[in-house]
């Protein structure tokens, strides 16, 4: 009985305080510590970071665009129904003029024609076409009559549909046709027309370039790692040197040397015609296709996975392996049964490395890359940068992002984090 | 029972890594069939180099390793059949103790139920039977020993080779781990080459010694001889405590010699062991416990006053400083027992010693 009530009773400090309290007390001076240690990179994190990612996430599905431009349309057309087979009534007509006017003189409204374009093409043209026009039209009797004879296309059922789908403050839009799909007029979900499909092979080929490349790394970068973890410290810190020698020189020097030795009239084609082994109209295409993504990219990141497996190799004694060989076991499989086990860490913090890295990599890939080698970070570029896509380049990063995350709880599932070493 | 031919022959074994110094020079030792022999040195003394020379994981520079009679100098470690115990255990850290010690059964292609037999037997012997499942982090430094040498036994291998294997362990656990070592070899009838720096250790367990310094072995002896009649200064310096004299050879008698020791500090008489004529120089080796005080006059050809310096109380004995023939670091053990003289700090008493105590033997440093 003595026993148990010990042990309900709280322990107190000799003041009365109870321990764990006064533990508290006394680390928190520690923690104030760290957390000031730690704030300077936090708020850059999160400004230069965490923040920007939020709004590419939030603006994959933003669709204000539609009820800042369409102010009282959007609560007109909510009266109307996506399957009804008749025009909407005169006052959405009204809505239309009015919000179109308005931003026909503010010169705002091609704006919502290009979003709209994305949707269904020709609306770009129509909201132009319209907006040039209507500044001359005073407000009219009947709205309806008046914009159709502005535009036929104001008079067309799927217009309008298109307008009411995305009347919403969000949209799914961007996510469908980063994945090749579409809404159908009735607001079904259906996958493009085949030639119209463009994403789901990028993806495709991103992932599947990107696995070569991690394969090419993990088979290039085994055994100099092994060598590097074997040899006297003196030659592995040169080795060291040498593997961190391409970080020294840029990385659109590295690419192009790859563009001049690779490329048609280049160095190694040249060579191999000089010696005969190839005619003349035989070149080998080795450059703006997939090869030449695979070869410049292993090249670029091979030193991701030669130094988690230099570092994982490093603590494996060597007797492990002699042990194995004393007890019978042949150079293969002491290799097999004890070495490469112990290298999985090290094989699983490279792959990942280099993984993630290619998923998303863009220089390397627009250089060589041609048609044919480009990866999705190129599209994403391009929709930033040149067609201002803002929306469907941030769906594509998001699903980017996903993928990649799904990646990282698969390896943790299969090979821990926690066992994961990268130095 | 030794054989005729010995189980292992290093012949003029010599090893260099670097083709400037010679790490090995001109080794010549047999060990016999079931016994316990021990590579005692210094760190870098050439023993572990001869250890993976002879399990096959360092080309000899020059000469011939022999096994059961038959040249193994090509012969892949794989192939020789020898287990080994090494310095950090090397357990295989992905596997559990049961896989690593069916690894070298696997290896030989012999199958399950025979294996399982095997590993259980093996696991009963070191008493860790029921320690299969856990995988080496789980035990603790000892459990992980045991599963070591039973994993270099398992395959029946001729002889086993440990290199250094009780290092990492605290004193106490060494020793209860010495005699299991010992008594695995004496109830196997195993042939064991052992290597280790620590000289109680190789006392303790061997049949044979051999001393190794600068590449050459010293003297190679079971620990009786080896700790009594040292062949030279380095074996007498190397194992077990030791005072040393230097002199200078005044008087040969045939057996003992006559030495002056330095800045004329007395004349002692000593059993020539490794010195030649008059007038070399030599080393005077004599054990702590091997010094009688307050001999009767005459008894001994050798006493001379001391006084106490410093007295440690060891239990069982006293450690006892003297200065002695101008020399402040004369050790005596004084046993514990019924009526042992009892000193004081300070004391001036007469000590002495026989000439076959004391050797003479060649001049080191």
């Amino acid at each position: 009985m003595a026993i148990a009530e010990a042990q309900n009773e709280v322990i107190t400090t000799a003041d009365g305080v109870p321990l764990k309290i006064s533990l508290k007390k006394a680390l928190w001076q520690r923690k104030k510590t760290a957390l000031l240690l730690v704030a300077p990179l936090f708020f850059f994190v999160l400004i230069t970071f965490l923040i920007p990612i939020f709004d590419m996430l939030l603006r994959s599905v933003d669709n204000s665009i539609v009820a800042e431009q369409f102010p009282t349309v959007v609560v007109e057309i909510r009266n109307w129904e996506l399957n009804s087979t008749e025009l909407p009534d005169e006052a959405t007509f009204q809505a239309l003029f009015k919000d179109f006017k308005a931003g026909a003189i503010e010169k705002t409204i091609s704006r919502l024609g290009r979003r709209l374009n994305y949707e269904l093409s020709g609306m770009s043209s129509l909201f132009r076409k319209t907006a040039r026009k209507i500044k001359k039209v005073e407000t009219p009797e009947s709205a309806t009559e008046t914009m159709i004879a502005l535009d036929k296309k104001w008079g067309k059922l799927e217009t309008w549909r298109l307008i009411k789908r995305e009347s919403g403050k969000y949209t799914s839009s961007y996510y469908l046709s980063a994945v090749d799909a579409k809404k159908t007029s009735d607001g079904s979900i259906s996958m493009k027309d085949e030639d119209r499909q463009i994403y789901l092979g990028l993806f495709w080929r991103t992932i599947k370039l990107s696995t070569a490349i991690t394969l090419l790394t993990i088979i290039l970068g085994y055994p100099i790692a092994y060598l590097m973890a074997t040899v006297k410290t003196k030659t592995s810190n040169l080795l060291i040197i040498l593997v961190l020698l391409p970080f020294w020189t840029s990385l659109l020097v590295r690419t192009s040397a790859w563009i001049a030795l690779l490329q048609k009239e280049g160095v190694i084609n040249d060579i191999l015609v000089a010696i005969g082994v190839l005619s003349d109209d035989g070149r080998l295409a080795m450059i703006h296709n997939e090869t030449g993504t695979i070869i410049a990219m292993t090249h670029i990141l091979l030193p991701f996975m030669v130094l988690p497996l230099f570092s994982v190799m490093k603590t494996i004694p060597p007797s492990y392996v002699r042990a194995a060989r004393s007890m019978g076991a042949t150079p293969f499989t002491a290799f097999r049964r004890v070495y490469l086990p112990n290298t999985i860490a090290g094989i699983g913090a490279g792959g990942i490395l280099v993984f993630i890295l290619a998923i998303g990599y863009y220089i390397t890939p627009a250089l060589v890359g041609g048609t044919k080698g480009t990866l999705i970070s190129n599209f994403i570029a391009h929709h930033i940068s040149s067609s201002l896509n803002w929306g469907l380049a941030a769906a594509l990063g998001a699903i980017l992002l996903a993928l990649v995350l799904i990646l990282y709880i698969l390896y943790d599932k299969i090979v821990g984090i926690s066992n994961m070493r990268l130095g | 029972m030794p054989g005729d031919t010995p189980l292992v022959q290093f012949v003029n074994i010599q090893k260099s890594y670097d083709g400037e110094i010679l790490v090995v020079k001109d080794l010549n030792l047999d060990v016999a069939e079931g016994e316990f022999l021990t590579m005692l040195g210094p760190s870098g003394s050439g023993k572990t180099t001869c250890l993976l020379m002879l399990a096959g994981f360092e080309p000899a520079t020059y000469g011939e390793i022999y096994l059961k009679g038959k040249a193994i100098n090509k012969v892949p470690p794989h192939k020789r059949g020898i287990g080994m115990v090494f310095q950090n255990y090397a357990l295989f850290p992905h596997m559990t103790v049961s896989e690593n010690l069916a690894f070298p059964l696997e290896v030989r292609n012999i199958d399950k139920s025979e294996r399982e037999t095997r590993v259980k037997r093996a696991l009963d012997m070191v008493q860790l039977g029921t320690f299969g499942d856990r995988r080496p982090a789980q035990l603790s430094g000892g459990q992980q020993q045991r599963v070591a040498v039973a994993r270099s036994l398992v395959f029946d291998p001729d002889l086993v080779l440990m290199d250094e294997p009780l290092g990492a362990l605290d004193k106490n656990l060494r020793e209860q781990m010495q005699y299991e070592i010992k008594h695995i070899h004496e109830n196997l009838g195993l042939t064991v080459v052992y290597v280790t720096h620590d000289q109680s250790e190789a006392l303790t367990m061997s049949n044979r010694i051999a001393v190794f310094d600068d590449g050459i072995i010293q003297q190679c002896a079971p620990p009786q001889v080896l700790y009594e009649e040292p062949d030279n200064a380095f074996c007498a310096n190397f194992i077990g405590e030791n005072n040393r004299f230097l002199g200078k050879v005044i008087e040969d008698y045939g057996d003992t010699v006559k030495v002056e020791i330095d800045n004329n500090a007395g004349t002692i008489i000593a059993k020539k062991v490794k010195v030649e004529g008059v007038g070399v120089r030599c080393t005077l080796s004599l054990r702590p416990e091997r010094v009688t005080v307050n001999p009767e006059p005459g008894a001994l050809p050798n006493i001379f006053s001391g006084v106490a310096e410093e007295l440690i109380y060891l239990g069982d004995h006293i450690r006892t400083r003297f200065t002695v023939c101008g020399h402040d670091d004369f050790i005596v053990k004084i046993p514990n027992s019924a009526d042992h003289a009892h000193l004081k700090q300070g004391d001036t008493v007469n000590i002495g010693w026989t000439a076959e105590d004391c050797r003479a033997l060649d001049p080191s440093d």
